[in-house]
């Protein structure tokens, strides 16, 4: 027992793998640009973790583990280009002895390449992974797959888990993208300017649909599928981290972070989603609206100072905070929300913002308006079969005392509606349109 | 998870002449340690607290309140920090924590706390108490 180590060799060994994830998706970043192959960096740190398995219970774990095992894994590619490289060669020299000058640079040139990179670090390897495993050209349920699989460090079993699929479907997705990576030729690095402006979207998105993913599970689901906010959200943190200039990055993670505040106020003990503005306020997880409040104002201060306006994750985490910051459900700065949907419905143009748009108008400033904007909209055939317009439009009549027409929107709304307690409750309006007044 | 990681300082600094720059040291290996937590999406909050000579003790025997000044003569349990983190596991906890530097001279001592879950309580409440509005600022802890 070395300097009085006090561990058990079962708890050492789980302490080094605790300390390989902390490492794992830079490791592979950092890999992946050397070998330009995702699955090549995936088996180099799985070799590291080998070796680290074998090493550090002697030598303890080293004071910077990252840079160990990074050292450890380039070595590991080096000897195993050369040992390609020499079997090639002696392949070669069989065949064509004479010459034997044949495609001498390729390997050994690599080799060097990466002893020449063994003590750079760029610093930004990680971020060129995400940029890749989220590149536009892969489908978004792969790139949310892949991102989940090399910066998460989740298993293929616990994504199928997660999004109701099968472990071979995502292991195929998964495959499938890392193919096309590959063809494409992708370098795995950062892309600057422009290029950089237009990929953005496309991260922003796999972290959000991954976020969302976990939004709609339940208390009931498989308790992978919760987590997956929490998996959004460190992604997100780190995304934050690695480009604190970038304000929607920041307008999502704040957008997150106020969600996520809600998670465990949303549902009642009969698994049933409570609505905002019945929600138990005492409820919300105060620490996360204070680091979403945070980040939204870095983001705004951000976009102000670049003379631009917000983004359309800046502006719907504006929203989620106007009920954030609502003490009571009844202090709710509608026309502030109203105000928001105006600006969000220019930025990002799509009927359910419209639908919103119109509710928010509805309680700022009176069931007519509302009525007015979803009279707009209704025709749009999006929402044809839509359940939740009739129920606004079931609202706003409700609200301007035309209780006839409102209880054919409600029942309308019921007809549409494929959740049963949705359905009960819409039901439940429409019988209280024929009591009163 | 969420856990708190509190920071024992072993003896009670005097800061009163300003940092040293051994400290001055520790605090920027300090800041590039939370930068790698930020970027690793691990970090929460975090915050400094001031030494023992500011700080006041409450003791309570049934009604009767006794506060006692610091400094204190006991200050093997001086909490001189406290960081917030969301990790995966306790392990991975442990893996990040045994990687902060020792920003103090001597020994130092470190404790991680898991916060307490929704998921917890239902050990001791029933998912209708779980869901029970709680009157005025009661839970705004926002933890469970």
């Amino acid at each position: 027992m070395a300097g009085g180590e006090t561990h058990t060799p079962p708890e050492t060994h789980r302490a080094i793998e605790a300390t390989f994830r902390t490492e794992r998706a830079r490791l592979i970043a950092g890999l992946a640009r050397l070998m330009r192959d995702i699955d090549r960096a995936e088996e180099l740190a799985q070799d590291a973790l080998v070796m680290a398995l074998s090493e550090w219970p002697r030598t303890g774990v080293p004071m910077n583990p990252g840079a160990w095992l990074m050292t450890t894994a380039k070595r590991r590619a080096i000897d195993t280009i050369r040992r390609d490289r020499m079997r090639e060669f002696k392949h070669e020299e069989i065949a064509r002895a004479p010459d034997g000058t044949l495609g001498r640079h390729s390997g050994i040139s690599v080799a060097e390449a990466i002893e020449a990179a063994i003590d750079d670090e760029l610093g930004d390897e990680l971020l060129g992974l995400i940029f890749t495993a989220c590149h536009p050209m892969l489908p978004s349920d792969a790139r949310a797959a892949l991102t989940l699989r090399v910066v998460g460090g989740l298993t293929t079993d616990e994504i199928a888990r997660a999004f109701l699929s099968n472990e071979p479907t995502i292991a195929q997705r998964i495959v499938r993208a890392k193919k096309a990576i590959a063809k494409a030729g992708l370098t795995f690095e950062t892309p600057r300017g422009d290029e950089r402006v237009k990929r953005l979207p496309s991260v922003l998105e796999v972290i959000y649909l991954i976020f969302n993913g976990g939004y709609a599970a339940t208390a009931r689901d498989d308790l992978v599928r919760p987590s997956l906010c929490l998996e959004a959200q460190r992604l997100g943190r780190m995304l934050a981290g690695l480009m604190p200039e970038e304000p929607e990055v920041l307008g999502l993670l704040a957008l997150m972070e106020i969600q996520a505040s809600r998670l465990t106020a949303r549902t009642g003990p009969d698994g049933a989603i409570i609505p905002l503005t019945e929600q138990d306020r005492a409820r919300w997880d105060h620490l996360l609206i204070r680091r979403g409040l945070g980040a939204l104002a870095r983001a705004e201060a951000l976009t102000k100072e670049a003379g631009n306006g917000d983004g359309p994750y800046a502006l719907q985490a504006a929203l989620a905070a106007c009920h954030a910051r609502a003490r009571q459900s009844a202090d709710t700065d509608w026309a502030r929300i109203a105000g928001l949907y105006d600006r969000l419905g220019r930025v990002a143009p799509s009927p359910v913002v419209d639908l919103n748009r119109a509710i928010a108008h509805s309680m700022a400033f009176g069931p007519e308006i509302g009525l007015r904007l979803v009279d707009e909209i209704a025709e749009i055939s999006a929402l044809r079969q839509y359940a939740p317009l009739p129920a606004a439009r079931g609202d706003f009549l409700f609200r301007a005392g035309r209780l006839a027409e409102a209880r054919s929107e409600f029942k309308t709304a019921a007809r549409l509606t494929r959740n049963a307690r949705e359905r009960s409750f819409l039901l439940a309006r429409a019988d209280a349109c024929d009591g009163g007044r | 998870m969420r856990v708190m990681v509190l920071a024992k300082a072993s003896e009670d600094v005097d800061m009163s002449a300003g940092p040293t720059p051994e400290m001055l040291e520790g605090f920027a290996a300090m800041d590039a340690f939370t930068e790698e937590l930020v970027k690793a999406g691990v970090f929460i909050a975090a915050a400094g607290l001031k030494n023992g000579a500011e700080a006041k003790r409450i003791v309570s025997e049934g009604p009767k309140r006794t506060v006692i000044d610091g400094p204190f003569a006991e200050t093997r349990e001086l909490i001189a920090g406290f960081s917030i983190w969301e990790v995966k596991d306790m392990d991975e906890a442990m893996a990040w924590a045994k990687r902060a530097p020792n920003v103090t001279a001597g020994k130092s001592e470190m404790e991680i706390r898991p916060f307490y879950e929704a998921a917890d309580l239902t050990e001791f409440m029933t998912p209708e108490e779980l869901a029970a509005p709680r009157d005025g600022e009661r839970g705004r802890l926002g933890v469970a």
